[in-house]
């Protein structure tokens, strides 16, 4: 009997850690040999994370914090041009009545439209360090990532082509369940190949895990941990069209596994939860989650997104209300 | 003429063994009229401590065996002992002045008792334990086990077998180890039932039988730190209030004097239990 | 990517977030609560501080020898007169009148706590109060249904109980008191620690308002003087403890050679395993949770850790990052991980075994936290190279205060989790169930938690093996602490 070892793409991150001859076998040993995650603590310790109680300058900051960190997202069948720019002129001013809001991120849209968002991002696309939003595109047959690989190479690369910043993919969730985690890894390996641009630079690889199909916190573990291996520079929980999307156990666990990657090698990579948060409330556990899983640093846009769209009402309400001291209504935030 | 018998020389009961005591004194055992029956051994506080060495040592194979094969090593000894019924009724009759058939119901009363006991090994801990609906994503779970070394004072002056069946039988079923102290006028039919257990397949050290004074052995099982339970069953008549507060130093459990033989009771298997309670966390993800 | 730089905003020094004590309506002083109302005590009075302050609440009387008997009798003529010839329906439903109070008073009885005791608002608020009213909850329903608690039909009550109960967890052991006794139908007099007297005192006004029958309950102020009154008190039928070793040893001694019944739940020096297949970060949790719940002041703390040797650095290095994140300080406010020690003799006690775990070789890390300047602290802190033969290894110190041992196999583990003279509980963390099962089997434990710690629930019996105490609390068998059994368990002979 010969077993099956196909070797793997020398993605640079993976052979450090897992030696010269990368192999699926390797790669299998090294997600089997995870510490195993107790599902009853995990949430346990999400849920008591929940409890903080974030008020007045704190929670100034949070909400703040929050709309610097979020991928306004518009992912429908039937999106438009007139609805992409009309999700663009919001993530560029999110409150006309307070100009001290602050820019969302990135927008982030199909890979078709992402000439309409940079088109009408203009002089203010480009890095949200530097107070600009940037275009994040969905690719990789998104969401279900039921496509050939050829496709999934074609799709990000047009994206990136169109002036895309970030590329979300979507891991093959079929292959993973059913133990090929090789192509898992090579398809990683290769789209953050296609987000190389002509002139050597790359646009930032997010890869969604779509957690809620992937059946246990231990396999979430090792999906992040083999996206990670992979190249991938954020992981992100979900398409948004699965439920559950993001929650707040499955985050922390992510966040964990992150951190666990600092402590090995003292890299950086990016968490994205997606899908579900919706109220500032929610958004402020997920601040505290961060800050107190791997650190208060890791709260900006390089290393932390929120995929959101309805969050980003929510926070402007919430932040009318500290300014004004009185609560404020639907009708007071714009619709996008 | 008759033939010369060739008397049994009773000795104590120690790590499945028949030491004479370490002191190497003995007393004097008649009968209810006055004839001399026996020189038995008289058991000293270094051979109280090495019954509970003995004891201790035993703790872990007896407990951890399963609860069936402790209930038909229990069943065992009933069926060897209902086999020398005609030696045990002798030997009441002569120690207690009583009938033949008086005796004959007394170690009826022991052997039947001895299988009631026996029938409980493998039912106790689901009688006294418990699935535990608790408001959260745990199994949850408590059981019965075993205390450990209980050191007993068996019932004194009455009938002798049946007393001391009545004590270290019940303390035998979770799977404790016990240290006896015979009644001390009748002290042979103890000797003869470590006979039987010797020879039934009772690990050696699970019971160890001292003859001799409770009112001089007792004070050190009940202050001994490797004592887990006390049964002062039989020590109405000792100073046993200052046996319960020696006992009180290492919280060693106790069980107060009672009157006569005590009754057959599952009470009197849970009184050398402690419960256990396990919790697992439960989840499918 | 680019440089990352730390905002210096520090959310993470989260804004005050304080309890408002606004819902506490406190007198001045506070009497004994005898015969249904509150009177004068006649052993003069003292003073209740907030440990995280220094400064006062309230004043409190002390119970003389006289007031003590004058609560047993009034439990007794309630016993004789009342209680126990209620149907038991009827005190089932005076529990539930309880219990839906304490949930209504939640809030309130939550700030008290935390203001008398010095533990953090979120486990008063989230911990305490909520399992006091499940106590009373679960027994209520027993108060019926005692034919089926596995004693026999028609156990009987064993008349008055005198319990005396600890500073750690005020109103949480008095629920754990009283509820079963009641339930029972026994009536009781209740010690509450001296340290942390105010919660009884409210809960005293609860059974004023759920019109409980005079005498049933009554509740006697003091200090340990009050306590061995009562505890020696002839006419006292069964005398339950919570409290240290040395205490209960003391109690055992005054009960022996009486008819009282007796139940200790005592101190422990708990074990919790850390196998190399563990979930680790689950793991690092239960740890803290182990023995930082509650300031370390839990008689089932897990307050030795035993690690597997190789990994050892592993779980240490984690365990310092999370500690690292506690907040200490005000324990009113909502983000307050560990709040203050609750009296000076007790931090003292603290300070002297951790300098003796540092003379005796013990390696000593300590959270780096800001102490304030009054009231009484210490912060977390954790020994390793711990032996077994250290004395903070087989101390209880009932403080945040972990000592850290390694093991090589399970075997060792076992033998080492057991090598004290208590057996309150232990820990298990693995993935392995089946090795799980079989540690928990040979653990000598009153209560072992397997990838969890800490946890309680009414339904589960809880207590101690060897000088962790005996009797359990909690479940049907914490009924039978306050039972005669019934008939049908004996006489198996006919």
């Amino acid at each position: 009997m010969t077993i099956d070892t196909p070797a793997l793409a020398p993605v640079e991150r993976a052979v450090r850690v897992l030696g010269g001859d990368l192999t699926e076998r390797g790669l299998r040993q090294h997600l089997e040999g995870l510490s195993g995650v107790d599902a009853v603590g995990l949430e346990q310790r999400a849920a008591s994370l929940a409890t903080r109680s974030i008020k007045t300058s704190s929670k100034a900051w949070a909400l703040d914090r929050i709309i610097e960190l979020i991928d306004l997202t518009t992912l429908e069948g039937a999106d438009t041009p007139g609805k992409v720019r009309s999700l663009v002129a919001k993530a560029l001013v999110p409150d006309a009545t307070d100009p001290s809001t602050p820019r969302v991120a990135a927008v982030c849209v199909y890979g078709d439209m992402v000439p309409v968002a940079v088109d009408a991002l203009g002089g203010a696309h480009g890095d949200p360090d530097d107070g600009l939003v940037s275009v994040a595109a969905v690719a990789t047959a998104f969401p279900s990532g039921r496509a050939s690989l050829a496709v999934k190479l074609a799709d990000t690369r047009d994206a990136v082509a169109a002036g895309a910043d970030e590329i979300d993919m979507v891991i093959d969730r079929g292959a993973f369940l059913s133990g090929r985690l090789g192509k898992v890894f090579e398809e990683i390996a290769a789209v953050k190949e296609a987000c190389r641009r002509e002139d050597g630079t790359s646009a930032s690889l997010k890869v969604i895990l779509e957690t809620g199909e992937l059946a246990s916190y231990d396999n979430i573990r090792r999906a992040s941990w083999l996206a990670i291996l992979a190249g991938g520079d954020f992981i992100k929980t979900s398409t948004g069209k699965v439920s559950p999307a993001a929650t707040l156990p499955v985050t922390l666990l992510m966040l964990e596994a992150v951190r666990d990657w600092h402590r090995l090698t003292g890299e950086h990579v990016g968490v994205k939860p997606a899908g579900g948060i919706r109220s500032s409330k929610d958004a402020v556990r997920y601040l505290v989650t961060v800050a107190e899983t791997v650190g208060e640093q890791w709260l900006q846009p390089h290393l932390f997104r929120f995929g959101a769209s309805s969050l980003l009402n929510d926070v402007l309400m919430q932040r009318q209300k500290l300014r004004s001291g009185h609560y404020s209504g639907p009708d007071y935030v714009t619709i996008d | 003429m008759s033939r010369l018998t060739v008397p049994k020389t009773y000795k104590l009961f120690i790590g499945g063994k028949f030491p004479r005591s370490e002191s190497g004194r003995t007393y004097e055992v008649a009968t209810a009229d006055g004839r001399f029956l026996a020189n038995a051994a008289q058991a000293s506080r270094k051979d109280a401590r090495d019954a509970v060495v003995a004891a201790r040592a035993a703790v872990a194979g007896w407990a951890g065996a399963t609860a069936y094969n402790r209930g038909q090593v229990l069943y065992r000894v009933a069926e060897v002992l209902d086999g020398r019924r005609a030696q045990f009724v002798d030997e009441i009759a002569a120690a207690e002045g009583v009938t033949a058939a008086v005796a004959g119901r007394q170690v009826d009363e022991a052997v039947d008792a001895w299988v009631w006991y026996a029938g409980w090994a493998d039912k106790f801990a689901q009688v006294a334990g418990a699935g535990n609906p608790v408001a959260g994503p745990f199994f949850n779970i408590s059981v019965p086990e075993p205390t450990g070394v209980v050191a007993i004072v068996a019932p004194q002056g009455g009938a002798s077998l049946a007393g001391l069946v009545a004590v270290v039988a019940p303390a035998l079923v979770a799977g404790n180890a016990v240290v006896v102290v015979a009644d001390e006028a009748h002290p042979l039919s103890a000797v003869s039932l470590a006979e039987v257990l010797a020879t039934s397949d009772v690990p050696g050290g699970v019971v160890n039988v001292l003859t001799g004074s409770p009112a001089e052995i007792a004070p050190w099982l009940a202050a001994h730190s490797d004592v887990n339970a006390l049964d002062l069953a039989g020590a109405g008549k000792l100073d046993w209030v200052d046996l319960e507060i020696a006992a009180a130093e290492t919280l060693t459990r106790v069980l107060r004097p009672e009157p006569g033989v005590p009754e057959r009771s599952l009470d009197r298997i849970l009184a050398f239990t402690e419960t256990k309670t396990v919790w697992h966390t439960k989840s499918l993800l | 990517m680019k440089d990352i730089e730390i905002t210096g905003r520090g959310f993470l020094d989260y804004a005050p977030a304080p309890e408002s004590t606004s819902i506490l309506n406190l007198k001045d002083s506070y009497g004994l609560f005898i015969d249904g109302e509150f009177r004068e005590g006649s052993g003069g009075a003292f003073t209740t501080i907030s440990p995280a302050t220094e400064k006062p609440i309230a004043e409190i009387a002390i119970a003389s020898e006289a007031d003590v008997d004058a609560a047993v009798q009034a439990a007794r003529n309630a016993y004789r007169k009342t209680w126990s010839r209620m149907p038991g329906a009827d005190r089932g439903k005076y529990l539930f009148r309880i219990a839906r109070l304490v949930q209504e008073r939640a809030r309130e009885l939550a700030v008290a706590e935390s203001l008398d005791n010095g533990k953090p608002i979120t486990e008063s608020r989230d911990t305490d109060i909520p399992l006091v009213a499940a106590w009373f909850f679960y027994y209520a329903g027993w108060a019926d249904k005692l034919d089926y608690a596995g004693l026999g039909s028609a156990p009987r009550p064993l008349g008055v109980a005198a319990q005396v109960i600890p500073w750690n967890f005020p109103l949480l052991m008095l629920a754990w008191k009283i509820a079963p006794a009641l339930a029972a139908g026994n009536t009781v007099v209740l010690k509450p620690a001296e340290t942390t007297p105010l919660s009884a005192l409210l809960f005293a006004e609860i059974l004023q308002q759920a019109d409980l029958p005079p005498g049933v309950v009554n509740i006697v102020t003091g200090a340990g003087e009050t306590g061995a009154a009562l505890v020696r008190h002839p006419d006292v039928d069964k005398v339950a403890f919570t409290g240290s070793t040395s205490v209960g040893r003391e109690i055992a001694r005054t009960v022996a050679g009486t008819t009282k019944r007796l139940t200790l739940e005592l101190g422990g020096k708990a074990a919790n395993i850390v196998f190399d297949d563990a979930p680790i970060d689950q793991a690092v949790e239960g740890i803290v949770n182990g023995i930082f719940f509650n300031q370390g002041h839990v008689c089932c703390a897990g307050s030795r850790l035993l690690v597997q040797e190789n990994v050892h650095d592993e779980v240490v290095d984690r365990l310092k990052a999370r500690l690292s994140t506690l907040r200490m300080g005000d324990p009113l406010d909502k983000n307050t991980d560990i709040g203050a020690i609750n009296s000076r003799e007790q931090l003292e006690r603290i300070r002297r075994l951790s300098d003796i775990g540092e003379a005796e070789g013990g390696e000593r890390w300590s959270a780096p936290c800001d102490i304030p300047q009054d009231g009484f602290w210490f912060a977390p802190t954790i020994f390793t190279g711990v032996s077994t033969s250290s004395t903070i290894a087989r101390e209880e110190i009932f403080g945040p205060v972990l000592s850290v041992l390694t093991f090589r196999t399970p075997a060792e583990a076992i033998a080492k989790a057991n090598n004290t003279p208590y057996g309150l509980s232990a820990g298990i963390w693995s993935d392995k169930g089946s090795k799980i099962l079989a540690v928990a089997d040979r653990l000598r434990a009153g209560v072992v938690w397997a990838n969890t710690f800490n946890r309680f629930d009414p339904a589960s019996p809880f207590g101690g093996y060897k000088e962790s105490g005996y009797g359990r609390e909690g479940g049907r068998h914490g009924l039978g602490a306050y039972l005669r059994s019934g008939a049908s368990t004996e006489g198996g002979k006919r």
